[in-house]
């Protein structure tokens, strides 16, 4: 058996696992690269959809969320804009408040209304898209 | 309470803006801005799919100098940050990094935030009519 040198102050399944010191490795930094990258195309094509709709009634506009394309873009963008809001607002949270207590209760509340304006979008996109 | 005599780090004012701090700090702001503002997106979803009532209603705050404004802004942020999150992917390859190439990109985001804020309400507004 490997005898493990004094100096080393990870343990032998720390260092197998690789998180380091945060214990959650570079998973959220991954996960805002991939969202971000995921959003580029999305916030192009979004745009140019909104300029086509300035002006629009309400019927056109339901019109073009029932061509299935924007409405699967429409969820995506949702779904992608929330979860990178979330990991962004995080960051900004851990820096600019101190108390844990506060800081935990923040994050909390901040999750919780991304995931309720995910399921509010999410939600109209549906039954504009099935029911009009 | 009498704080340590240890030196302290300089205070924010106390450093010269550059380019590179101002445009950090402008992601960071455009970012939280955007959070906000994705409100809007669901609120638009929202009012369309609750009828034509509240369609009607959005639309009409929307139109108002208060939406207008709102809307300007949150365009503003959008392009910002989506040409200088490109930016930051960019580095994340590990190119781009020189001081020089750091500056040059910095600029390119700004000018094309300012060139795709013109073209995106250029026609929008003649979309629009009055």
């Amino acid at each position: 058996m490997t005898r493990i040198r004094s100096t080393q102050m990870r343990s032998p399944l720390g260092r197998a696992v690789g998180l380091g010191s945060a214990k959650e490795g570079v998973e959220h930094w991954w996960r805002q690269r991939m969202t971000a990258l995921l959003l580029v195309p999305l916030v192009v094509w979004f745009v140019i959809a909104v300029i086509g709709l300035v002006g629009a009634d309400r019927a056109t506009m339901v019109a073009w969320v029932k061509s299935p394309m924007p409405a699967m873009f429409l969820i995506l963008l949702i779904i992608a804009t929330f979860y990178h809001a979330a990991l962004g607002l995080q960051v900004v949270i851990e820096d600019y408040i101190h108390g844990e207590g506060m800081k935990l209760a923040t994050l909390i509340v901040m999750r919780l209304l991304c995931i309720l304006f995910v399921l509010r979008g999410v939600l109209a996109v549906l039954k504009l898209a099935f029911a009009g | 309470m009498i704080s340590d005599p240890r030196p302290l780090s300089p205070h924010l004012q106390i450093y010269r803006w550059q380019l590179t701090s101002v445009l950090s700090i402008l992601h960071r702001l455009s970012g939280v801005a955007l959070a906000i503002g994705a409100i809007l997106l669901v609120s638009w979803l929202g009012a369309a799919s609750d009828g034509p009532q509240s369609y009607a209603a959005f639309q009409h705050f929307m139109g108002s100098w208060i939406g207008l404004v709102l809307l300007f802004g949150w365009s503003v942020a959008l392009f910002y940050h989506t040409c200088n999150g490109i930016r930051h992917l960019w580095w994340d390859t590990g190119r781009g990094l020189e001081l020089k190439s750091v500056y040059a990109s910095g600029w390119t985001v700004l000018a094309a935030t300012g060139a795709l804020t013109i073209v995106a309400w250029a026609v929008g507004l003649n979309r629009w009519g009055p």
